[in-house]
């Protein structure tokens, strides 16, 4: 009787282990993206653009090519390489103050022009990198470094929904909010992004996940603490849902 | 006027196309097998106000091609006689459009051509060859281009344009060029004296 | 092939194509208009990609991509847009990609104007982004320029994996001359090995386009390699194979006093020259037509022969600082500079000159 390996390491998903902190959800994300591109069968077109943030070592997570850009210009670097190589798989992997501060103009311009690549947008509704402060994700009244009082809406504005925002352009054929707090919900997850590369494979538009994610070290929680902080009071704020489906990707799979 | 080089600037209103009279005599001095140079006013003005540039023709080697002091000036309105006059080189010459400015004292020291572009154009059934009659005219006084070299560039330069067009633009060549001729603008470099009557 | 009226930006457009070009990124911005208009129209007929980016920040950014994936690449601005790509500048650089990019200058500091200008010299020649980087900065004086330099500039990009400036003014982008077109180049995207989405068969571990180096010493490795290279590239124009290329020299043998000039500045001063050499002025003319590196060998030597060097710009004095540096001490530098959009008259230039070589 032979053994049968029935879970291993993608094989887009190279051997280094990763330097996030425990608990943190970069991990479980990166290996959804990895086991993507090895369903679809295209690692070896494939290519990677990091951000700055946590993730900004993303490269070293993956086996194919990788860019490492800018702190917000992920999209705009992404966008010279899909053109330039336009058979490459080409996705962004970006964090909220990456893509909804800094890069708010490229995030924007990239899925307005209906660029053929993919966006996985992680946010934990602060900046994890830099020691903990506001994002533009924060929500009301959450203490971090640079509101230490709470965010305040007179001040720091509001927690800006990039989902609902590019679902309001015409190109882009896929915007989804998933998030990874259960089994269920990581399924969800798994299958959004796996929809959102088959999409770039077979050509038709920009496609973007957002994934709602946790940040234990920088809320100050444990885990399994963070996870349903995520669910009573992330979640209500970015809703989770399909806002756009262009081409109907989730009926025909 | 100096044979080797010719130093021009032409000056009007957007829309009087002094930009394209200046590539027109670039482009023949480049056909014609001299060196040639080209520069415009860009900046705000160009947008609505007046507009001018820079050509030099040239049998040698350009150096600078900055044109402070021109040989000449075509002038297709009046704010660009104010701007240029006085800059023109004792002895040279200001063509400019009588259609739009009125005879008056102008220096004494140059020559003055005045030329109704926009009457004879108008004639033409087409006001905007006013910068081409120019054309023809000057073509008349210049040492390094001749009314052939004109005529043999002109379909280079309007590729694509009708033949009717094509023959309204010659025909504004040729009515600036006889204009010259039959007003026998060759009389002396002081016309001053003769617009006063003396 | 025949001479063509060109100008100056539409010259750099279709000099690009011909080297092999097919990506341009950019947004608009006075007096270099035309270049993007241009390639808009001429990219498309050669297969090609024109993108007008949403700024400045995202085209230099496109370019990183672009040419972090192989593409022989290029963007273009005037002087505010290039302060808006020095980031892009400094990944680029840092990471060793290749590209091309043009300045056509113009008044600054802040919005400044729209008319011609040289004080752009400091930000290309020393980095102008953070970071111990350099560009290759090349530096025309015609339109025939502009167009022979847009195609030695990408092949010094592609040969060093840097980025290349080409430091040109108003004046340059805006005027016509006649310009013979060079013949067309071919260009493989698969000729660059490092790049990302390589496909040749000899590839056998994944590449990586990056300018991050958190680790102290790695950092410091990869700027003493970065620094080696650009030893090499000095070396190259000083002495090796582009030294002729590096600098223009106009009859400074027998010359006393030394005019110098880069871009349109250097027309004038032809012209100064001569009638200097007419009224019995003994002057010549050194035009640096590569300004980082600095031709400092011809003013070593020159200041060996000649009483006084006088530097002219479109500036309060920016290029002025290296022909002293040249010279070291060994015979006065002046300074003669207007600013503001006006380009200075060959008058007023000799009348500088008479000031110094007849100081009464």
């Amino acid at each position: 009787m032979t053994m049968k390996k029935v879970f291993s390491r993608p094989a887009s998903l190279s051997k280094t282990p990763f330097h996030y902190c425990p608990g943190c959800d970069h991990g479980v994300i990166h290996r959804l993206v990895a086991e993507a591109i090895d369903e679809l069968e295209v690692g070896d077109r494939t290519i990677g653009v990091a951000p700055v943030g946590c993730s900004v070592f993303a490269y070293d997570y993956f086996n194919f090519d990788f860019n490492q850009a800018a702190h917000g210009r992920a999209p705009a670097v992404a966008t010279g390489i899909k053109r330039t190589r336009p058979d490459s798989i080409v996705f962004t992997y970006q964090g909220d103050g990456d893509l909804a501060a800094i890069g708010t103009a490229e995030i924007i311009h990239a899925a307005n022009r209906g660029e053929k690549i993919t966006v996985i947008f992680v946010n934990n509704a602060i900046y994890g990198m830099t020691g903990g402060q506001m994002a533009p994700t924060t929500l009301i009244g959450m203490k971090t470094q640079t509101s230490p009082y709470g965010r305040d809406a007179s001040t720091a504005g509001n927690p800006i929904k990039m989902s609902e925002m590019i679902a309001t352009l015409e190109s882009p054929v896929y915007v989804t909010r998933v998030t990874i707090n259960s089994v269920a919900n990581l399924m969800k997850a798994k299958k959004a992004i796996y929809n959102a590369f088959k999409l770039q494979k077979e050509g038709k538009g920009f496609s973007f996940v957002e994934v709602v994610a946790i940040c234990p070290t920088n809320w100050g929680k444990k885990p399994a603490d963070s996870h349903k902080w995520l669910t009573e009071n992330m979640l209500p704020v970015f809703p989770l849902g399909t806002f756009k489906d262009t081409l109907g990707v989730e009926k025909s799979a | 006027m100096s044979s080797k080089v010719e130093r021009i600037i032409l000056a009007g209103f957007g829309g009087q196309g002094v930009l394209f009279l200046g590539k027109v005599i670039a482009e023949t001095g480049m056909h014609a097998g001299k060196n040639v140079s080209w520069i415009p006013s860009y900046g705000p003005e160009m947008r609505g106000g007046t507009a001018n540039c820079s050509v030099i023709l040239s049998e040698n080697e350009i150096a600078s091609p900055m044109v402070t002091v021109p040989d000449t000036v075509i002038a297709m309105n009046r704010p660009s006689v104010t701007k240029f006059n006085q800059k023109i080189k004792a002895g040279g010459m200001l063509m400019y459009n009588s259609s739009l400015i009125e005879r008056q004292e102008f220096r004494d020291d140059i020559r003055l051509v005045e030329i109704p572009a926009n009457e004879i154009a108008e004639e033409l059934g087409n006001p905007k060859v006013a910068n081409l009659v120019m054309a023809g005219a000057y073509s008349k006084f210049s040492k390094l281009i001749t009314f052939d070299d004109l005529v043999a560039c002109l379909p280079g330069l309007v590729k694509g344009a009708k033949k009717e067009m094509l023959d309204i633009n010659l025909a504004a060549f040729k009515k600036g060029f006889d204009y010259v001729e039959e007003k026998k603008y060759m009389f002396g470099r002081y016309v001053y004296s003769v617009f006063k009557g003396i | 092939m025949a001479k063509v009226l060109m100008k100056g930006n539409e010259a750099i457009g279709e000099a690009a194509v011909l080297a092999g070009c097919r990506y341009y990124f950019g947004y608009p911005i006075t007096p270099q208009s035309e270049l993007p208009a241009y390639l808009a129209k001429r990219l498309p007929e050669v297969d090609g990609v024109f993108v007008q980016a949403e700024s400045e920040v995202a085209a230099i950014n496109m370019v990183y991509g672009s040419g972090s994936a192989g593409a022989r690449v290029m963007t273009s601005s005037s002087s505010p847009g290039i302060s808006l790509k020095q980031e892009g500048i400094s990944y680029i650089a840092g990471a060793e990609v290749p590209c091309l990019i043009v300045n056509v200058m113009r008044g600054g500091p802040g919005l400044g104007n729209i008319a011609p200008a040289q004080s752009d010299y400091w930000q290309s020649t020393r980095g102008g982004g953070h970071g111990d980087y350099r560009t290759i900065v090349l530096a025309p004086n015609s339109v025939q320029e502009m167009a022979d330099m847009t195609i030695t500039g990408f092949d010094l990009s592609d040969r060093f994996r840097n980025p290349v400036l080409l430091l040109s003014d108003g004046v340059l982008g805006q005027m016509m001359e006649p310009v013979n077109l060079p013949e067309p180049h071919d260009y493989n995207i698969n000729s660059k090995k490092w790049a990302l989405g390589y496909r040749g068969s000899d590839k056998n571990e994944r590449n990586l386009c990056s300018s991050i180096f958190l680790d102290n010493d790695e950092l410091e490795e990869h700027n003493w390699h970065l620094y080696q290279k650009y030893q090499v590239i000095t070396d190259l124009f000083s002495k090796g194979e582009y030294k002729d290329f590096a600098v223009e020299e106009h009859l400074c043998d027998d010359a006393e006093i030394i005019l110098v000039g880069y871009g349109i500045i250097s027309r004038i001063l032809k012209t100064v020259v001569e009638k200097c050499r007419k009224r019995g002025i003994k002057a010549g003319l050194v035009r640096p037509k590569v300004l980082w590196p600095f031709p400092t060998a011809v003013f070593e030597r020159l200041a060996k022969t000649a009483s006084q060097f006088l530097v002219v710009e479109m500036s309060c004095g920016q290029m002025v600082e290296d022909v002293k540096l040249s010279v070291d001490g060994k015979k006065p530098v002046f300074f003669f500079g207007r600013t503001g959009g006006t380009v200075p008259s060959d008058f007023e230039i000799l009348n500088e000159v008479d000031k110094l070589v007849r100081p009464d």
